[in-house]
């Protein structure tokens, strides 16, 4: 807009008053802390989905020793599956709600500071708005697949500790339940899981979602799913295909690759392999595109909006 | 130094025209009140300053582009946008951690001191504080940080009268001085009368009058005329008239009169300078009479 933007007069420069040193990432450190502190769900709900699945599993244990009486007489595989099946569980169980919780927290990270008018704070401060948003972002992307880990593997290694303690006191055996419960291979699997598919593969889907908070002046739930819904029957009626719907169900699902990491399940040199072919997919890399035009766009709306 | 300098600042919402032709320059170490009627431009003019908003026009704030350069510039402006901005589910430790983090110019310890002095505990959570101790801890935040430009929208609505005179009081006395600038929008302007070194009247867009303190009392004065005299005073054209008690009170802007000094209007009755509001109603109700009947 003005051509001399940098012709600051030189008594400016004559600051009595040395402004402590921060570092460029510090801005975003507290960003993200600040989004921590506000949206609390973001670690308490996949908390209390692990306790809750613990109680469960402690009130379970009674019939633990019978149970794996009757185990030692299958096959290993089938003892491999019986053992396993509570591990898995608890795993899937904060994944999804790791995946509830980033959608509600997405749709909300850029409506709720206007809504409630905070965006005069936040903007009175030298944070700027990509900062804002890549911290928001972050959340869903990196943060809450992080923390799901990090939950499940605590919750997984408690799981083990009480079967073994119980198994113990009951006078039995603990080999079996070590030998066929690859616990170091299924956080391995579950960490490129979460950070791979819930993360990257779906960023694109959580770029959406913030750019529709941070557009929407109310429902941005309908904002966010109707357009979407939108060009499926256009495309239906106009074309008689349905190729976007594919597009959104494969990426919903994980598409080939997604599979690819997930399933090669304990072949241990595979997952490796799964991995370089995950993060070569041209499927990964034009998500993430969408998604980082997702995200610069929210950028953009953020300086042009005030409060609602 | 100028700390801010427009030139033909313009913005419109559509069909509004909030800001038309604003030209504007305030120096450092003023305390500049932008006074004017709701819907006047005021805060748009000053979201324009913050750069929240884009404009046309020249607009420079601290020798920045506060559209394109606002987080920069944040480093060296502060605002209260509005009372209750703070939002209502962080702890008072954490605003402090926050604000410390991420502004390079924050003093921790100054923001400490100052609540220390309230009764807000920093173990609190903003949703509990009532709306004046809000009020306080923002004020808190703003005074700790060290900026050269402070911008303030209404900081004291809904404030009962003994948070608002704190609220002034605390940035007279323990904030401001000759280096730092503030500029402040706000309708109880009997408060701020003696706080202000300059003062600017905005309506419908435009400036109507932008001039410091010692100007408005050299060249507006207030007569109670005598009731046998007020046809002698109404002849000298008075910008406004006012009856109080069965008095007249004419307000003489000594700028348009010719020849015409304190002394002569003395022998009308006793002078006086016109507060801000009686100053405001007069300019304020010319404008809205000289303006062109074009909406009829």
């Amino acid at each position: 807009m003005n051509t001399e933007s940098n012709a600051v007069p030189e008594s400016f420069d004559s600051q009595p008053i040395a402004p402590a040193a921060i570092s460029p990432t510090q801005p975003f450190y507290w960003s993200v802390r600040r989004e921590l502190w506000e949206n609390r769900s973001i670690y308490i709900a996949p908390l209390a989905v692990a306790a809750v699945f613990l109680f469960s599993f402690l009130i379970s244990a009674i019939h633990l020793p019978s149970k794996m009486r009757a185990a030692l007489a299958l096959d290993p595989m089938q003892q491999q599956e019986l053992i396993g099946k509570p591990y898995n569980f608890v795993a899937l169980s904060i994944m999804a709600t790791a995946i509830i919780v980033g959608v509600f927290y997405s749709l909300d990270a850029l409506h709720g500071e206007r809504r409630d008018r905070t965006i005069l704070f936040w903007k009175s401060l030298p944070v700027s708005d990509f900062t804002t948003v890549l911290s928001k972002a972050s959340i869903p992307i990196v943060i809450l697949p992080l923390l799901a880990f990090a939950i499940t593997v605590a919750t997984q290694c408690i799981m083990l500790l009480v079967s073994t303690a119980v198994l113990l006191a009951s006078g039995q055996s603990v080999t079996t339940v070590w030998t066929h419960l690859p616990l170091f291979q299924m956080s391995l699997m579950l960490f490129c899981h979460l950070l791979g598919v819930h993360g990257l593969w779906y960023a694109p889907f959580y770029g959406w979602l913030l750019l529709v908070s941070g557009w929407a002046r109310r429902a941005a739930f309908l904002w966010a799913a109707l357009p979407l819904l939108a060009i499926g029957v256009v495309e239906k009626i106009v074309f008689n295909t349905s190729h976007f719907g594919a597009l959104l169900t494969s990426r919903l699902t994980g598409g080939s690759e997604g599979a690819a990491l997930t399933g090669s399940a304990s072949m241990h040199p595979m997952t490796y392999l799964a991995l370089g072919r995950f993060l070569s997919s041209s499927g990964l890399w034009i998500g993430l595109a969408v998604a980082a035009a997702f995200l610069a766009a929210a950028v953009r709306l953020r300086r042009y909006q005030g409060p609602i | 130094m100028t700390v801010i300098e427009a030139r033909g600042l313009r913005k419109a919402f559509g069909a509004t025209i909030a800001l038309d032709g604003v030209d504007l320059r305030v120096e450092e170490g003023r305390i500049l009140g932008l006074i004017g009627p709701n819907g006047a431009g005021k805060t748009t003019a000053l979201n324009a300053i913050l750069g929240l908003t884009p404009y046309q026009g020249e607009l420079r704030v601290l020798g920045r582009n506060p559209w394109t350069e606002r987080d920069q510039l944040m480093r060296d402006v502060c605002f209260i946008a509005d009372v209750a901005v703070l939002p209502r589910w962080i702890k008072v430790s954490q605003a402090l951690d926050y604000v410390a983090g991420v502004h390079p110019r924050f003093d921790r310890a100054k923001a400490e001191s100052f609540l220390a002095k309230t009764t807000i505990r920093s173990a609190s959570k903003v949703r509990e504080l009532s709306k004046g101790m809000v009020a306080q801890l923002h004020l808190a935040l703003v005074m700790a940080i060290d900026a050269r430009l402070l911008v303030l929208d209404e900081p004291t609505l809904g404030l009962d009268i003994l948070y608002r005179k704190q609220f002034y009081d605390s940035l007279l006395n323990d904030y401001f001085d000759r280096s730092r600038t503030i500029v402040v929008t706000t309708h109880q302007v009997e408060e701020i009368q003696n706080v202000l070194t300059d003062l600017m009247f905005i309506n419908r867009g435009r400036i109507v009058l932008n001039c410091s303190m010692e100007e408005v009392e050299s060249r507006y004065v207030e007569v109670t005329v005598h009731p046998e005299q007020v046809a002698a005073a109404r002849a000298l054209k008075p910008i406004h008239e006012r009856q109080v008690l069965g008095r007249s009170i004419l307000l003489f802007d000594l700028m348009t009169l010719d020849k015409v000094d304190r002394q002569q209007l003395a022998a009308f009755g006793d002078t006086r300078t016109p507060s801000i509001a009686d100053l405001f109603v007069a300019v304020m109700g010319n404008q809205a009479s000289a303006a062109p009947g074009a909406r009829r």
